[in-house]
């Protein structure tokens, strides 16, 4: 007996000691995996920030621009044109539009480049020395539309000197900010050397100072003067299509889930269908796209590049998201829920509209948000359907020809003068996600608050 | 059929038979607990345990369920570390070693303490790689030889290597649940435990898989300290030499089986075992 | 504004069917005595369903037929003498001058006495017709609400004839999903077919050269292999899974196993904002900072390594694919019982070695499942490739090299452009059918395997 329990003392001593002897091995392996953990998460949450500080970084400087102040003079000497019609002098109104419309014709005709050059020369120190076209190149394009259009609107204009803001040039506010290498031979710059001279003598005495980008949120997209070019016509654009996903995806993705969930029988039929929800959420957003071109456009003939057209494919690309999470809020509620709106006489229909829905409505009202700003980011799709076109201006209607924040800025980043759109397209990144944060924020808020009612 | 219901009956005599209370109190202590407390977060699931168990004997814990002999047992390997928010207080010693003592390894300790666990877990691998696992991250196997005997004797300790002896590279999960809980003993035996905690190795089985677990129970008393937690009275009085009596976090009452079951001191005791708390 | 006019209306008739339905219902009330079925608001809703769907049956009748009727009117205004004289284009063109007349803008150019007729007739004509089919509207919705209003007693079954509607229009919306499949895959076969009458699908699936001619005709359209696109995609995807999948499942068990919860509560929605960042502004990250950094790394151990590249685009799709990885691996490893897991640490497994040698065993299908996934939202991503592979259509193995894909070939083959008359355009549906094969087989073998992976556990 003695014999057989010191055999086994013996026995569970020795496997002890080889045990032991394994644990270091082991403990390290152990370390070794938890760092690898680690280390995956760093470098995991170190790309968002990466991501983030990048476009931030790049994006920042897009948030300022370079003003020119002038002193423009209206010189009769320049501005040969007849005085502005005045109605009295008309018989009839049509005569009167007739001649207003001749004036303002001829006034289209005078050399405005005159005027912006005459100021910027009025501007600049005496002893400067540069040719007509060069000091051009410092002010916007559009400066002398802004110019003429005072005039139209205010003729007794006519030999006044008025203190006018105007941009700079996209290539003078590279200049300015740095945006290209101030060292580069003259070969590899886009401006003169004397007009870069001239620009940094205008900075030198305040004639161009910097000031916050309003152009960026108040202008729609510019090619000749792409020192203006804004965000809005691509904001609104967006806005319109984002409505239709609303208005359309809401209510019958949310019917939809309500019928598989809560009075579908269970047949093959439903099966097919959840199947192919299920599908339908991993189908590429691109073959979306191809499906808004073949049956939208080429069949129906729904307007090219309108966000009524955007807006359906988005719509059929959100459903899926919306039907899914809906179908998940309504199996969260709790049996005894239906059970005793049954119990008390109430229709199925009457359980489901007026005791469950509104029980899931923080989920349903989350997953919309969530479901909208991932549409609000889908780019591929909208460029089959023709919304990549060059629009410079506000859609009004969801008919009109209009193009999305994010076809923006796959449009700006293919811009070839890459110094002064990489900060922009940087500085449309940065309003794009501002406004998902938004959303994704507001779905939080929301969600926190309702639940905490209910 | 007949040699089951024959079985069993024999496990009964068996085990009645083997109820010598001197026996039981002359064995030398294994485990001591002292004040054992846990908390789970805020909230305190044990108050002060203290308990010896004794070496090579089946101890028993019975109480109505959340009476919180499952959480004690739990403290004997350190199975709650792997709970988040649980605090053990107080001291538990094996053979005079302080289990919780921060310089003791717990692979090591759930090393030599087992677990059997409710539900028949094996692991989605063969039978023979399940109860392999134990001894090879252990590194006990010197070579393959090594390791089919190893495998082989814990599945002939636990009954189980007639059944199963032609299919050892199947699932494990393809078994029937009683044979998976033996092999789940036969898991625990590979690594060589020297105490084996089981936690209602029978409350997920029927009554035939049962009888045959309590009769591998009853054997392995031989070699093996047992720490069993049920439900079952039955069980306890059939299986067990010593009885605890848990309720509320409170251990209420302990001794040899037969006396708490014939002859309880405490009156909580008597309600359980008559049946009046539960 | 018509639009306006029209929903007005049915606006109108709907409240006063819902409010007569609902008053005569209120009238039957006072009747004492009487146990009524339903509720006056089933009754309002009842009157209302009646009058709306003869009222919207004609209305939709008139927008789908309507333009082919003005259509016919309008070109029987054109005399038959200029009528001949013709062609396609030519009628088109007179039509759409016929239309804006009658719409009031005018047109450009001199405009014959019998084009400013026609514009007159078909301004009067398209007023006629609009007041026609919308009092016709109203009047059928009008005496459908008469009709169902007097239907209405005590014992009509009004809510129970609501709620079989409402169930009928809940099943409308949930068909839409399959009308979606349908239309998608309809319009891919047939266009995909229309593209393999100009090109043999031998060409397409099996040529080795990707060189459409965008301005080519009959005879020169050429080449439209598909195996430079497939292989540049299956090298961005699988440089994709590279980065993603150690990166992801790492990470998804770091934070379900090991992290403590306050890490946890930061880090779990921090790589989720991952997945919500739009694909462009991933595209525009490789392109100006991710592309130049690899080509500058490159230059620094005297590897050739493009900007734009498979690398580049591989490797930002693989950071965009990291939170859809994890995320899905971490629901599947909790999904893993945890007596599993027990059972490893009573034999004094150490926490990896559970987590290794039975945890992810365990989990394997699931996180296959989840892996074929996001293979098939790489094979499918278009702006990363778009603005950082390079658009090399090129067959060729050399990852620093820039290449095309599937998807940025559809984009280049079909931006806006609609008339899909020649392969050039064409070509796209062929590559997105190739697309959607691929990218459904692999969706359906997952969600198979991860659905019987659920089911093992459940």
């Amino acid at each position: 007996m003695t014999d057989t329990l010191s055999t086994t003392r013996q026995a569970s001593l020795d496997r002890t000691q080889r045990i032991r002897a394994g644990l270091r091995r082991r403990h390290l392996g152990e370390t070794i995996f938890r760092g690898l953990g680690l280390a995956a998460i760093v470098l995991a949450l170190g790309f968002v920030a990466l991501l983030f500080v990048d476009v931030v970084r790049k994006g920042v400087p897009a948030f300022t621009q370079s003003n020119l102040h002038l002193a423009v003079t209206f010189d009769p000497e320049l501005l040969k044109v007849d005085p502005a019609p005045v109605r009295d002098a008309f018989a009839s109104q049509a005569e009167y539009t007739a001649a207003s419309l001749k004036w303002q014709r001829d006034v289209a005709m005078l050399n405005w480049n005159k005027v912006v050059e005459a100021s910027l020369r009025a501007a600049a120190p005496a002893d400067v020395e540069i040719d007509s076209r060069q000091i051009l190149t410092i002010a916007e394009t559009d400066a002398r539309h802004d110019i003429r259009e005072m005039f139209v609107a205010d003729p007794s204009l006519l030999g006044q000197t008025v203190e006018v803001d105007v941009l700079a040039s996209a290539n003078a506010a590279n200049w300015i900010k740095g945006n290209i290498d101030r060292s580069l031979g003259d070969a590899q710059q886009q401006l003169s050397a004397p007009a870069r001279a001239l620009i940094d003598a205008f900075v030198e005495n305040g004639t161009i100072s910097n000031g916050f980008a309003w152009s960026i949120f108040t202008n729609v997209d510019s090619r000749a003067a792409p020192a203006s070019a804004g965000l809005l016509g691509a904001f609104v654009g967006t806005v319109w299509m984002m409505l239709i996903v609303i208005i359309l995806a809401v209510p019958i993705g949310v019917a939809a889930a309500v019928y598989l969930e809560e009075f579908a029988p269970r047949s093959r039929w439903t099966d097919l269908i959840e199947v192919n929800i299920n599908n339908l959420a991993a189908v590429p957003s691109i073959v979306f796209g191809l499906l808004g071109a073949a049956v939208f456009i080429n069949y129906l003939h729904l307007p090219i590049s309108a966000p009524i057209v955007g807006g359906l494919v988005l719509t059929l690309m959100t459903l899926p998201t919306i039907i899914i999470a809906t179908r998940g809020a309504l199996q969260g509620v709790s049996p005894a829920l239906r059970q005793a709106a049954l119990g008390m006489g109430a229709s199925r229909t009457q359980m489901v509209f007026h005791h469950v829905l509104p029980v899931t409505f923080p989920s349903i009202l989350t997953a919309t948000i969530i479901g909208v700003a991932q549409a609000l980011g889908e780019t591929a799709p909208l460029l089959l359907i023709g919304m990549k076109a060059f629009v410079a201006s506000v859609p009004l209607t969801p008919l009109d020809q209009a193009t999305a924040l994010p076809v923006q800025i796959y449009l700006w980043q293919g811009n070839e003068n890459r110094n002064f759109f990489e900060p922009r397209t940087a500085a449309a990144i940065m309003v794009l996600l501002a406004v998902m944060i938004l959303l994704n924020g507001v779905a939080i808020y929301l969600r926190s608050r309702l639940e905490k009612r209910a | 059929m007949d040699m089951v219901a024959g079985k069993v009956k024999m496990t009964q005599q068996s085990v009645k038979s083997a109820m010598n209370p001197t026996d039981m109190l002359e064995r030398p202590i294994r485990l001591t607990a002292r004040d054992v407390t846990v908390h789970y977060g805020a909230k305190q699931a044990l108050h002060g345990i203290s308990i010896d168990i004794p070496d090579r004997a089946v101890t028993s814990f019975i109480g109505p369920s959340g009476c919180g002999k499952s959480t004690f047992l739990r403290c004997i390997n350190r199975m709650n570390d792997t709970i988040e928010g649980a605090k053990v207080g107080g001291t538990i010693k094996l053979d005079g070693e302080d289990i919780y003592d921060p310089s003791l390894d717990v692979v090591e300790l759930r090393a030599r303490i087992g677990m059997v666990f409710q539900k028949p877990n094996p692991f989605p691998k063969s039978i023979y790689e399940n109860v392999a696992y134990g001894p090879r991250i252990h590194g006990l196997a010197r070579s393959k030889a090594d390791m089919d005997e190893i495998v082989v004797s814990s599945l002939r300790k636990a009954g189980l290597f007639e059944e199963v002896k032609d299919r050892l590279n199947e699932p494990g999960t393809g078994l029937s649940g009683g044979q998976q809980q033996r092999l789940c003993i036969a898991r625990a035996i590979a690594v060589g435990p020297e105490v084996i905690l089981m936690d209602e190795p029978c409350s997920a089985l029927d009554p035939i898989a049962t009888a045959i677990i309590e009769e591998l129970i009853d054997e392995l008393r031989e070699n093996y300290t047992i720490v069993i937690v049920t439900h079952s009275m039955q069980q306890a009085a059939r299986v067990s030499q010593k009885t605890a009596f848990f309720h509320l976090g409170n251990l209420i009452e302990e001794g040899v089986t037969e006396d708490i079951f014939t002859n309880p001191v405490n009156k909580q005791t008597q309600d359980y075992i008559m049946g009046r708390i539960g | 504004m018509n639009a306006l006019i029209v929903a007005g209306l049915l606006l109108v008739l709907l409240g006063v069917a819902y409010q007569s339905g609902w008053s005569r219902s209120r009238g039957l009330v006072t009747a004492d005595g009487v146990n009524i079925h339903s509720r006056p608001q089933y009754h309002g809703s009842f009157v209302a369903i009646w009058a709306m769907v003869p009222a919207l049956v004609i209305l939709g009748l008139w927008a789908w037929f309507g333009g082919g009727l003005t259509r016919d009117y309008t070109v029987s205004l054109i005399p038959t003498d200029i009528m001949t004289s013709l062609d396609q284009v030519g009628l088109n063109a007179a039509i759409a001058r016929i239309g804006a007349l009658a719409s009031g803008y005018g047109v450009t150019g001199e405009s014959p006495a019998w084009e400013q007729a026609a514009g007159g007739a078909l301004r009067s004509f398209q007023m006629l017709t609009f007041v026609g089919v919308l009092v016709l509207a109203l009047v059928a919705g009008g005496a459908a609400l008469i009709y169902a209003r007097s239907r209405i007693d005590a014992r009509l079954r009004a809510r129970n004839a609501v709620e079989r509607v409402v169930n009928l229009a809940l099943l409308a919306c949930s068909a839409v999903a399959i009308l979606t499949t349908v239309g998608i895959v309809a319009s891919l076969v047939t266009e995909a077919f229309r593209f393999f009458t100009f090109i043999h699908p031998f060409d397409f699936f099996f040529g080795t050269v990707w060189n459409p001619n965008n301005a080519g005709s009959a005879g020169n359209w050429g080449s439209y292999g598909l195996l430079p696109l497939l292989v540049g995609t299956l090298m961005i995807t699988a440089i994709a899974m590279l980065v993603a999948v150690p990166v992801g499942l790492m990470a998804a068990i770091y934070l379900s196993q090991y992290a403590p919860p306050q890490l946890r509560a930061v880090a779990k929605p921090m790589i989720e904002i991952l997945a919500g960042i739009p694909t462009i502004v991933f595209g525009f990250f490789a392109l100006v900072t991710v592309g130049p950094f690899l080509r500058d790394m490159g230059n620094l151990v005297g590897l050739s390594i493009n900007a734009t590249s498979a690398l580049t685009a591989g490797i930002v799709m693989g950071i965009m694919i990291i939170p859809f990885v994890s995320s899905l691996s971490d629901d599947i490893l909790n999904q893993v019982p945890r007596t599993l897991r027990d059972g490893a640490y009573g034999l004094g497994a150490t926490q990896s070695e559970t987590i290794r040698n039975v945890l992810l065993p365990a989990a394997l299908p699931g996180i296959v499942g989840a892996f074929l996934l996001a293979v098939s939202r790489a094979i499918g991503e278009t702006m990363i490739v778009v603005l950082a592979a390079g658009n090399a259509p090129v067959l060729r193995g050399n990852p620093f090299e820039p290449v095309a894909t599937i998807t940025v070939s559809i984009v280049n083959q079909l931006t806006g452009d609609t008339d899909f008359t020649g392969p050039q355009s064409l070509v796209g549906f062929a590559l997105g059918l190739t697309l959607f094969v691929i990218t459904l087989g692999l969706n359906i073998v997952a969600l198979y395997i991860v659905r019987r992976f659920r089911e093992q556990y459940e």
